[in-house]
């Protein structure tokens, strides 16, 4: 009988906690939007890049008065790194606080858990670095900000096989991050089609520190160039260990290498190595270099690939808000949907049938320790 | 050929970090019997404090033996002080509550250090500096050998070899081993059980420190999450040598080291971290006292 | 006397009749999802404490058992039962399909678990306690790599439980008082196995193996029998957790999910059935309830586990239980 009453107790202290927590006070003049982000955890760094822009664009907005002529308030909720949270985040921000729309996440996996919430509850979502096509195959609600996988693995086979003249190439790759395994295996497929042969083919985690075992078994395959679709994290120290073994022939990359850090942790290593991205920081467009001042500013780093990414999806929905002159959800994503032209800091974005932003890419070279614009390539 | 001697390079460099970590297991396992999860996460904290003494005391950018000494000692003494108050606070009021309970608060430990460090350090890796100027010292043939690597190296065994004294020529080494042998009976001959225990838990934290350092010099990005795999991994390597047994963590990390590193480079570097867990679940299969350790023969 | 079951039995019945009626009303699916979470980990976590807490083998592995079981599951579902399910569809009504499909979905997974937990199971139980214990965090950490690299299952990019060639059928199995209803007959089955006569095998294992072993109790069979039921319910609620997901990727079954598990059956008590659940259920809620404390929720998470431990290292309810669950064993054979 005792038991009875102390597990009602419990049931009742639990579900009053519980209920309790339901969301706070939510200011009712303003537009919210949820951002499902790693804040912590294993790529905690890429989902607070990206928070970080978007904060940045909606402070701006908001200066300007809004949209709809109402504040915008951005609400993150932290996945950990973990997958399903990403689902459970997304459900949070759509039941309880009731978001208009949904920003996120920067992983694909992470996207693919919690795209199918944001289908379901006809909310619009935007992923702002989700590489992996899958993520939009969900549903007409989700979008992404970047390009996909598909494009920018061509772009680097191409540039190797037809401006560096690589007949035999490596590729060490990060098996455990969706996007590298992507990137790789669309690099792969189009470096084979163009006659190019791939002579290693090696891979890392995310995480790793130490890679001279791959390395030097690409080394003894004598490659003309190696592609390392993974993220700045592991690219730093790849580079340094790839020349104290004695490789001089050029690494190629993603944008996942779009961070100071690349330079900062690579130094005199990664000096005339090439990568597509999205942006180039030292393009003389003004736009982009107002974007990494204020950044800098405010933040007091220079944007990376997500910050920049980030700054771009807050500022596409904004502009589909005023766009769509409502929150309603399908005027919403129409309006999203119908996005052309639109001048972003990562380029000049449209929205394809797809829901995936066609925008061009643009290789950099990494050269007297900056990052310097090589060459734009423009999407078929 | 020179492809092999380079990967075996490779792996002894790098096995003799996991060598370091592994010491510190295989001490705090002979005298409490305990696995100490935790100790990965001293190795991470080892980096960091390294990272920021060199930026505290100005060296971070004037790379000297002497700079790399200093910060080697700041963060030896800082992890020593670290394990000295995971041993006070978490393990010591567990005593003989069984094998679980310590190993489950060890996780938790692990899980703080790791958390608050994200919080503390920033989740964003970081590049520790260079304290030494990295060189190639010898090229013979293909294969490459710089001066960090030596560095390595030679401050591993230097560090093995003071262990190596302590434990057989001091008279706390002596303690450490009556600990371990039979801790009741060390009590009960005066052998002040609780500071030995207390300082095993200072000498293997110093030791992850160290190895927090060299992997700052070779490997120069740190992050508050690096500490969660190496433990492991030196935790596999204290097994395969003999869990309890100083040599035994020494080889067995150079060891684990040499077959991550070969299996990485000649069969597949997919399984790189799978590797240390097959190896594992191996020795325990065919020898699960470890390569230099003494069958246990089980008192009923 | 004999009434007595299947009145409760009923009863349980009733119950979950209403939760499947009234809980998609009512609930929000934040809360449904939450719920539904805290119902797989308590079915991992009574099916984690048959080892480790009734026949005192340390297994910190278990996550990886739960992975088999929602990969198997996941693996037939997207190539085999959405075609199945479609064919059945023309001569039967869906709905009616699917409640007759998930339990086998279940069971399969939970039977590929169980093939698993035996591979490890007969080479691992070989070893005593700490080296168990990582022998089993090794094989754990074994199966996710594997996973990972198996492409036809997505490796890094995660599965997807979506038939391409049969877009129309809907995999997903969300009901929660199906969830509940399978956590009801793991605690009963796990409650039967070992409190009634035969059950008392695995304690004398706990207690002290080798007198067990000098009395005539077959040991390795009694831990091997533990492994395999445990890892057959891990796998029940891996799969589970794939057909309410919707989508799996390995990084949901690492160590940090074992540790996880352990946690829950350590601070329920080591050999309490009911402590298992109110550890599960609590602390798989209280990250939600800590949601708001951002990036302190996990220090404070690892400072309760701590704490707990040096305050009360029984746990919360050590060897005893709250409900009549004993009561379930007995007048079995």
């Amino acid at each position: 009988m005792r038991g009875a009453w102390l597990t009602g107790a419990v049931c009742g202290a639990s579900l009053a906690f519980v209920l309790a927590c339901g969301g706070g006070e939510r200011a009712s003049n303003a537009i919210v939007v949820g951002h499902v982000a790693s804040m912590t955890g294993d790529t905690a760094t890429f989902g607070r890049s990206a928070d970080q822009g978007m904060r940045m664009a909606i402070e701006k907005i908001n200066a300007a008065g809004g949209a709809l002529g109402k504040p915008i308030e951005l609400v993150t909720e932290d996945d950990r790194s973990v997958t399903e949270e990403a689902r459970t985040a997304a459900q949070k921000l759509i039941q309880r606080d009731q978001v208009v729309a949904l920003l996120g996440e920067v992983a694909s996996s992470r996207s693919l858990a919690a795209a199918p919430e944001a289908q379901r509850a006809q909310v619009p979502m935007i992923s702002p670095g989700s590489t992996n096509p899958k993520v939009t195959e969900v549903g007409d609600y989700v979008f992404r900000a970047c390009f996909i996988d598909p494009f920018q693995g061509a772009v680097m086979a191409r540039f190797a096989v037809e401006e560096l003249q690589a007949k035999r190439v490596a590729i060490l790759f990060d098996f455990k991050q969706d996007y590298s395994v992507g990137l790789a295996e669309f690099f792969r497929e189009t470096a084979t089609k163009l006659g190019a042969e791939i002579v290693a083919d090696e891979r890392y985690t995310s995480g790793d520190i130490e890679f001279r075992a791959q390395l030097t078994t690409i080394r003894a395959a004598k490659p003309d160039a190696i592609f390392v679709p993974g993220y700045y994290t592991e690219l730093g120290l790849i580079a340094k260990q790839a020349r104290e073994l004695g490789i001089d022939v050029p690494l190629l990359g993603g944008d996942g290498w779009d961070s100071e850090k690349t330079i900062e942790i690579g130094g005199a290593a990664v000096e005339g190595y090439y990568f597509s991205t999205h942006y180039a920081a030292d393009s003389d467009s003004p736009r982009v270099q107002a974007f990494v001042s204020e950044f800098q500013t405010k933040y007091g780093a220079t944007p990376d690939a997500m910050a920049a990414l980030g700054y771009d999806t807050a500022l596409i929905l904004a502009d589909a808000l005023a766009r769509a002159g409502t929150t309603d959800g399908a005027k919403l994503r129409d309006a999203i949907a119908s996005t052309s032209g639109f001048e972003g800091v990562t380029g000049k974005i449209s929205m394809d049938p797809q829901r995936n932003a066609r925008k061009d890419a643009v290789v950099l070279k990494i050269a007297g320790g900056k990052f310097r614009y090589h060459k734009t390539v423009s999407a078929e | 050929m020179e492809n092999l001697l380079q990967q075996l390079l490779n792996g002894i460099t790098w096995g003799s970090i996991y060598a370091l970590i592994a010491l510190g297991y295989t001490m705090v396992y002979g005298v409490l019997k305990l696995i100490n999860f935790a100790h990965g996460e001293v190795y991470m904290v080892g980096a960091m404090t390294g990272y920021y003494a060199a930026h505290a005391l100005g060296v971070a950018s004037t790379p000297s033996l002497g700079a790399l000494l200093l910060v080697l000692l700041v963060s030896m003494l800082a992890c020593g002080l670290l394990g000295a108050l995971i041993e006070r606070v978490a393990y010591r009021p567990l005593r003989g509550a069984g094998r679980l309970a310590p190993l489950i608060t060890a996780i938790g430990v692990s899980l703080l250090l790791q958390n608050a460090g994200q919080l503390v350090f920033g989740a964003d890796p970081k590049f520790f500096p260079a304290l030494l100027r990295s060189e190639e010292l010898v090229r013979v043939g293909g294969i490459a050998v710089s001066n960090i690597q030596v560095a390595v190296l030679a401050t591993a065994i230097a560090l093995m070899a003071a262990l190596q004294y302590v434990v057989r020529r001091t008279r706390f080494g002596r303690a450490m081993r009556a600990v371990s042998y039979d801790a009741p009976a060390a009590a009960l001959m005066g052998v002040p059980v609780d500071r030995v225990i207390l300082g095993t838990f200072v000498l293997g934290s110093m030791l992850a420190a160290a190895a927090g350092i060299l992997v700052g010099l070779s490997n120069p990005k740190i992050d508050p999450l690096m500490g969660l795999m190496p433990g492991l991994k030196a935790f596999v390597a204290a097994v395969l040598g003999g869990i309890g047994s100083v040599p035994g963590a020494m080889v067995g990390g150079l060891l684990l080291g040499v077959i991550e590193t070969l299996v990485t480079g000649y069969l597949s570097s997919t399984y790189r971290d799978a590797i240390a867990f097959v190896i594992l679940v191996l020795i325990l299969l065919v020898r699960p006292t470890g390569l230099f350790g003494a069958p246990q023969t089980e008192k009923v | 006397m004999r009434a007595r079951p299947l009145v409760a039995a009923g009863g349980v019945i009733a119950c979950l009749i209403a939760i499947e009626v009234v809980a998609p009303r009512v609930l929000n699916p934040y809360y449904v999802t939450i719920l539904s979470r805290i119902g797989i980990a308590v079915i991992a976590a009574v099916s984690l404490q048959l080892v480790n807490g009734f026949t005192g083998q340390f297994s910190i592995g278990h996550a990886g058992f739960m992975a088999i079981g929602a990969y198997a599951s996941a693996a037939l579902s997207v190539f085999a039962g959405a075609a199945l399910l479609e064919s059945v569809s023309q001569v039967v009504p869906l709905a009616l399909a699917r409640i007759v499909y998930f339990p086998l979905v279940l069971v399969f997974g939970g039977l590929v678990a169980a093939v698993s937990g035996i591979v490890v199971a007969v080479p691992a139980l070989r070893l005593r306690g700490d080296y168990l214990a990582i022998a089993t965090l090794g094989a754990g950490e074994i199966i996710r790599i594997a996973i990972l690299n198996i492409d036809a299952v997505g490796g890094a990019r995660g599965f997807s439980l979506a038939s391409s060639a049969h877009p129309a059928i809907d995999l997903r199995f969300e009901s929660l008082a199906g969830v509940f209803g399978v956590a009801f007959v793991t605690i009963a089955v796990l409650a039967r196995l070992v409190y009634a006569g035969g059950g008392l095998a695995f304690r004398a294992v706990r207690e002290d193996e080798t007198a067990a072993e000098s009395i005539g109790v077959a040991t390795t069979r009694v831990k091997v029998e533990a492994f395999l039921v445990a890892s057959f319910f891990a796998g029940v609620a891996g799969a589970l957790f794939a057909h309410s997901e919707g989508y799996i990727h390995t990084n949901s079954f690492g160590f940090v999910r074992s540790f996880e598990l352990v946690a829950f059956v350590v601070l329920g008590g080591l050999g309490s059935i009911t402590g298992a659940i109110l550890a599960a259920a609590t602390l798989t809620a209280l990250p939600e309830v800590l949601r708001g404390l951002g990036e302190w929720r996990m220090v404070l998470y690892s400072l309760l586990l701590i704490a707990t431990m040096i305050l009360r290292p029984q746990g919360l309810l050590g060897q005893r239980e709250l409900w009549p669950i004993s009561r379930l064993g007995r007048g079995a054979k």
